[in-house]
């Protein structure tokens, strides 16, 4: 099992430190990825070296033994899959510098009517309880279902805070500076209410959509005293196992998504967490934007046009001046007809700017729900991104982006929101008490 | 399964000397109510509690870390078919060598708490007071739980909302006191029929959720002890 846990590495690199889980979705892939297949022929090895010698103490594992060595090693993957945890306490809160987890359920809620900062406070400390018990593979109290809990796999809350609910607890003092609903993008937006501002998120990651649907209703029992369900949107990446760990995933229309993201751990405190003084200090703010794509009209496009859109390769995600996916972009370059390689419109030029990149902290899913009679799919992104300060990095890049950004004739904002993601909490503690203690 | 399990198992955990003393300083009021309701609950308990309760830093301090709770809550009543009862939950362990018995208990909110078994009745499961007490075996744990055994919060008049926590005192056969604060949930659950009788006791008949039928008689049932040493 040691061979084949790399979760369980992760879990322990990231009991010492929450953010250092964040690096490994930018740093060392390559080693990573050489990591993960030298520990799986090793794994092999021991599979075999095991059903030579047979004879194994669990009665579960000799049979899968006894079926195929192969079989064998697909058990204890799936055992690692769906134990693996990630620690909830911390100076941060978790989902944020985790490595993305395969599924997202993202729930929004308004306090109800007469709320205040106590029921508030009252909420927290319920809904922070279920959390700490949840993500580490326990029943929350009251659960009638405990067994569904009992596989965690790298179950995160997170819990985040819409602008209006500093107004509505009487402390708009308290809203961190940064922080407010964006302001409008009319040349890109056609925002539907039903997917707008909320006063709370609970953002649920796992890579077991079982795990997800189980925490959400059990956060949905908890909750629904204190605040009313907004909305609820699911996203999901590939399953866990389909590609290297913290490997950049592909969005729907096929593109390597989210390349550009902190590479180190300086660079992703710097970007993500809020500096302080005051209670928001190791919050962040995120950004949750319901992008639909217009895959319709995308397939009309051949690939050259493709990848001058957004200014990559679409093979490996390698921007037009380069050959590997993390190669510094050449915005200055131009090709044998003298026009620049990455295009004035291209994506990639155009969310980097003229600043250093990154900017913020890409952590998108995708989005498949019911197609219409048509045949017409309606798919997109759940586009999540965490940033210190959404005024000073999240806004500029989108105002040049809603400006020129040619890929904006295939993707349309549908649904936006913000929310405050308050600093981690230590065990006795709660999410948020730093607002309301 | 197990990963921290040890770190946090016990979130809500109170040692009855310091919490005692802290309830005791800090709301003046519910305690003095909590002691008078044992009174009202049962005499030959209500003194025990009241001489427990008086003698809190002495005796409490010894059971401190002989009997806990871990994992501790109580069934909100707010829209529950009858709000008037509810129960608190939670996972009791004895770490001495010897076999000990929750004898009697009060809360902080009403002023009537029973220990309750789930038992077949004429084919029927209900609740009903437990004879004897609930016992928790010597370094064994015994667990409160929805559809079995469990703490009776009764005669609420004020509802108890999700995130409202609610003080249970359990007093124990070797004297000692355990308090602990239960924090209410929303649960769909736990509504077993009320048989009123303790077990063992003649009086089979059930009453439902609807507690107003409840005798006095069935008060003096509610101690298991004190039936025990009545009856």
């Amino acid at each position: 099992m040691g061979d084949l846990s790399p979760s369980d590495h992760r879990t322990t690199s990231a009991q010492t430190s929450p953010i250092d889980s964040g690096r490994t979705l930018a740093q060392p892939r390559y080693s990573r990825r050489s990591l993960l297949f030298a520990s799986a022929a090793a794994a092999v090895g021991g599979a075999a070296a095991v059903a030579v010698g047979g004879g194994i103490a669990v009665a579960g594992r000799q049979i899968s033994t006894a079926a195929t060595t192969t079989g064998d090693i697909e058990q204890d993957e799936a055992d690692s899959v769906g134990t693996a945890t990630v620690p909830f306490y911390g100076t941060h809160q978790a989902g944020v510098s985790t490595p993305a987890q395969a599924q997202v359920a993202l729930c929004a809620f308004d306090l109800r009517h007469g709320i205040d900062g106590i029921a508030l406070g009252k909420l927290l400390r319920i809904v922070t309880d279920d959390i700490a018990r949840i993500t580490s593979g326990r029943p929350a109290l009251g659960d009638t279902a405990p067994e569904l809990a009992a596989t965690p796999a790298r179950l995160t809350v997170t819990v985040g805070f819409g602008p209006a609910l500093f107004d509505k607890i009487g402390r708009p003092d308290a809203r961190p500076s940064g922080f407010a609903d964006l302001p409008a993008f009319p040349e890109i937006d056609r925002l539907e209410d039903r997917y707008g501002p909320a006063d709370l998120l609970l953002q649920i990651c796992a890579d077991d959509p079982v795990t997800v649907a189980h925490t959400q209703r059990m956060l949905l029992k908890d909750t629904r005293a204190f605040a009313s369900t907004r909305w609820a949107q699911r996203g999901f990446l590939r399953a866990r196992g389909s590609g290297p760990v913290g490997s950049t995933p592909r969005n729907v229309m096929g593109q390597v998504d989210g390349t550009v993201n902190p590479a180190d751990q300086s660079e992703f405190d710097q970007l993500v967490w809020h500096p302080g003084p005051g209670w928001f200090t190791g919050g962040t703010m995120m950004v949750l934007r319901r992008i639909r794509m217009d895959v319709n009209s995308w397939d009309a496009l051949d690939r050259s046009a493709m990848e001058t859109t957004v200014g990559r390769r679409l093979s490996n995600g390698a921007p037009l001046t380069g050959s590997d996916e993390h190669d510094e972009p050449d915005l200055r370059a131009t090709d044998a007809t003298g026009l620049l390689a990455i295009a004035d419109f291209a994506h990639l030029r155009l969310a980097r700017g003229e600043g250093p990149a990154p900017q913020i902290l890409r952590r998108p899913y995708n989005y498949d729900d019911s197609p219409g009679a048509d045949g017409d799919s309606d798919l997109g992104q759940l586009f999540c991104c965490y940033q210190a300060s959404i005024a000073s990095q999240f806004v500029p890049m989108q105002r040049r982006l809603a400006a020129g950004d040619l890929l904006n004739q295939w993707i349309t904002p549908i649904g936006s929101a913000v929310f405050a993601i308050p600093p981690g909490c230590e065990p006795g503690g709660y999410i948020g008490e730093g607002l309301l203690g | 399964m197990g990963h921290g399990r040890s770190r946090e198992h016990r979130p809500w955990l109170v040692a009855a000397a310091g919490a005692g003393m802290l309830l005791l300083a800090g709301c003046g009021a519910t305690a003095e109510q909590s002691s008078s309701s044992s009174a009202a609950t049962t005499s030959a308990a209500s003194s025990a509690t009241a001489a427990t309760t008086a003698g809190v830093s002495a005796s409490s301090s010894d059971a401190g870390g002989e009997v806990t709770i871990a994992d501790s809550w109580v069934k909100a009543t707010v829209g529950t078919t009858d709000p008037s009862m509810t129960a608190a939950f939670g996972v009791l362990t004895n770490h001495t060598d010897q076999d000990l018995t929750i004898v009697s208990a009060t809360n902080d909110v009403t002023d009537r708490t029973e220990l309750h078994e789930m038992a077949m009745v004429d084919g029927a499961m209900v609740m009903r007071p437990i004879a004897g007490g609930i016992p928790i075996p010597a370094n064994g744990t015994t667990t409160l739980e929805p559809g079995g055994l469990h703490v009776m919060i009764m005669d609420a008049t004020t509802p108890i909302a999700p995130g409202d926590d609610v003080h249970v005192t359990l007093t124990l056969s070797d004297g000692s006191t355990v308090l602990f604060h239960a924090t209410a949930k929303e649960f769909a659950g736990a509504n077993e029929s009320y048989n009123g009788g303790a077990s063992g006791a003649m009086d089979t008949s059930t009453t439902g959720m609807d507690m107003g039928s409840s005798t006095s008689a069935d008060h003096e049932h509610s101690s298991g002890e004190a039936t025990h040493s009545d009856g």
